[in-house]
């Protein structure tokens, strides 16, 4: 327990910025139709840190990781990579700024390439990395050893499709490739919510070590706030495109100020604490 | 005692594939509900949690099939009847059921009311359309469903309100019954609270008289449900009333279970989860003795073997469990962690 405690109590002020915004908006129009989705954020993410990024549906989180990787443009406001602005207006360029940040997505199903074994899966991180010319021993050296950090076994899906994994083999493959790809940054969009409880103890796990290991930058966009207060070490709370309190997750879980923070904390049903339903207005909603 | 509602005795059920295997995903269920209680059903993916609604619910149609066993709802014995004749006599009036996926069960060129009606008429043909809006109207009224709602096509509403409006659709009969599958797990915190209120507010109404709720969530089992019982592998490993079960688990695999719980209050930072290792057994041949001895960690040579029994323990032994070791000598083991 001892263990875990320092693991995740780190002090980030002081460390080199990896990913950080400034006045980060973004609008959809259709027609007349104006939608703020992100609206003038500001964020820092240190190197190593494991930042979390709760709200609703709807609140923005998507958009806001959509515009940290890239693939999609922001309508105004600065992103910093490793302290330099972000530049990404050519395709190498952009390939070039992947390299530093990867995903992992929510539907582990949709996420592969049915026609692609998981052999060629991970050999193109090999080749990514420029492993191409690695004798193929090697190659198979380090795909069993990405394989055996997330608790599997690469002599059982060699040669397999990756449709014939379960839900949660599957996620944790993903994270076999970017322990192989070892980005900067990862970007995990609610990894773990299309798994059930006991898988996701297992891939948070996976996710705390690969930071120990790799010292990434870990960004979890989660809508649970009992997840980001177990794995993260600092928290961006989102409300209607905008950050509504951030701060440790200590700190503003066990003592939040916004009112939507304090919502949301108890929406959560909870175990030591009575879950308190008169709160809900039915009527009230929509 | 309250009346039982629902009563499963020592239910079999089996999947037959397309290569004419045998899958025994329900093997030996028993449980009762009592009127006015709710039992939640916990478990990972693949354990049985859904086949087991669907066969308490009479749907078998293939590959699902009926081995053995009874149903009782209400003293009137289901088991073994038609499909057909289930959706038609009992569906909706005696039983009812969410599926997970209940969003999208609603077909996009219908209005609301129209389903109302299709649910009535397969009961009543001869219903009046005037008094089944007023029935319905009514009934969302209750339950804090705007009426505009009934006049709407399902891609007008959001997600939790048509999860919302498909629980007021299945139970608009009243049934005795209500089954929810995982109703609550593709929406964020808000809508899933409001989900819980309704349900629980259709509870103490009285337009439903018991509950089967099914999630791996179980911190929402534990706030939602009266009792709670785990399955593994097509069988149920522990059942006791939700406080037992969160705070005192005996089988080592809820045990296991109960140690993935996360919740966002002061403690739970800094804990190690308890993943529990390995994958669940394959269930076209279901081992011969106790079907987690591969993942258990207290496993004795004979737990491979031995087939294992219900035990019952706790005050009118109540609490039931499937093990081979003694329960102070589980607590033994659990205390050296």
């Amino acid at each position: 327990m001892s263990e875990a405690k320092t693991r995740i109590n780190k002090d980030f002020t002081n460390a080199p910025m990896c990913l950080s915004g400034r006045g980060v908006t973004r609008v959809f129009t259709a027609g007349r139709t104006r939608t703020v989705a992100v609206d003038h954020v500001d964020f820092d993410f240190h190197v190593g840190e494991f930042v979390s990024i709760v709200g609703e549906s709807g609140s923005g989180k998507t958009t806001l990781s959509k515009m940290l990787l890239g693939l999609l443009e922001a309508t105004e406001g600065e992103i910093q990579f490793m302290g330099k602005p972000r530049d990404i207006s050519t395709g190498a360029k952009k390939r070039e700024y992947w390299k530093g940040i990867q995903a992992i997505f929510q539907d582990p199903f949709s996420s592969y390439n049915v026609f692609h074994k998981i052999d060629s899966v991970l050999l193109d991180c090999i080749n990514m990395r420029g492993g191409k010319n690695l004798p193929k021993d090697k190659k198979i050296e380090m795909m069993t050893e990405a394989c055996s950090f997330v608790n599997l076994k690469f002599a059982e899906l060699t040669n397999k499709y990756p449709f014939e994994l379960s839900g949660g083999q599957m996620q944790r493959l993903m994270i076999a490739r970017i322990f192989l790809l070892k980005p900067k940054i990862l970007l995990a969009d609610e990894p773990t919510s299309m798994v059930d409880a006991c898988s996701r103890a297992t891939i948070l796990d996976m996710l705390l070590d690969l930071r120990d290991e790799t010292g990434m930058t870990i960004i979890f966009i989660t809508h649970d706030i009992g997840l980001a207060y177990y794995i993260s070490d600092t928290v961006y709370i989102m409300e209607h495109g905008k950050f509504v309190e951030f701060g440790k997750a200590d700190e503003v879980i066990i003592n939040p100020q916004a009112a939507y923070t304090k919502r949301l904390i108890s929406d959560v049903p909870k175990i030591h604490e009575e879950w308190d339903l008169s709160t809900v207005d039915l009527k009230a909603a929509e | 005692m309250g009346k039982i509602m629902l009563e499963v005795r020592d239910l079999k059920t089996k999947y037959i594939t397309r290569f004419h295997e045998d899958v025994y995903s329900v093997d030996g269920v028993s449980f009762t509900i009592e009127e006015g209680k709710s039992l939640g059903v916990a478990g990972e993916s693949g354990c049985g949690k859904s086949t087991l609604a669907l066969s308490v619910l009479g749907y078998y149609f293939p590959p699902l099939h009926y081995r053995s066993g009874e149903i009782i709802i209400d003293g009137k014995n289901i088991s073994g009847m038609d499909p057909d004749t289930v959706r038609r006599t009992i569906l909706g009036t005696e039983i009812a059921y969410i599926p997970q996926a209940a969003m999208n069960a609603l077909n996009p060129t219908m209005k609301i009311i129209r389903f109302i009606e299709d649910v009535i008429h397969v009961h009543d043909p001869k219903a009046e359309k005037a008094a089944i809006r007023e029935q319905a109207e009514a009934r969302f009224a209750e339950l804090g469903l705007p009426r505009e709602v009934l006049d709407k096509h399902a891609v007008e509403l959001s997600g939790g309100m048509k999860q919302r409006t498909v629980i007021a659709i299945s139970t608009i009969l009243s049934p005795k019954v209500l089954i929810a599958d995982e109703p609550s797990s593709a929406l964020d915190v808000t809508s899933q609270k409001m989900v819980i209120k309704m349900m629980r507010e259709l509870m103490e109404k009285g337009y439903i008289k018991s509950m089967m709720f099914i999630t791996h969530e179980l911190p929402l089992l534990y706030n939602v449900t009266d009792d709670i019982m785990v399955m593994y592998a097509g069988q149920i490993v522990e059942k006791g009333s939700a406080k037992e079960m969160v705070f005192d688990p005996t089988h080592p695999y809820s045990h296991g279970l109960m140690g993935s719980i996360l919740v966002p209050e002061e403690g739970t930072r800094g804990t190690t989860l308890t993943a529990i290792p390995g994958t669940p057994p394959n269930l076209k041949k279901p081992p011969q003795g106790c079907r987690f001895a591969e993942r258990c960690k207290y496993a004795k040579p004979e737990c491979r073997y031995t087939g294992i029994p219900e035990r019952f323990f706790g005050e009118n032994g109540t609490r039931m469990y499937r093990c081979l070791m003694g329960v102070d000598e589980l607590k033994e083991v659990y205390s050296h962690e």
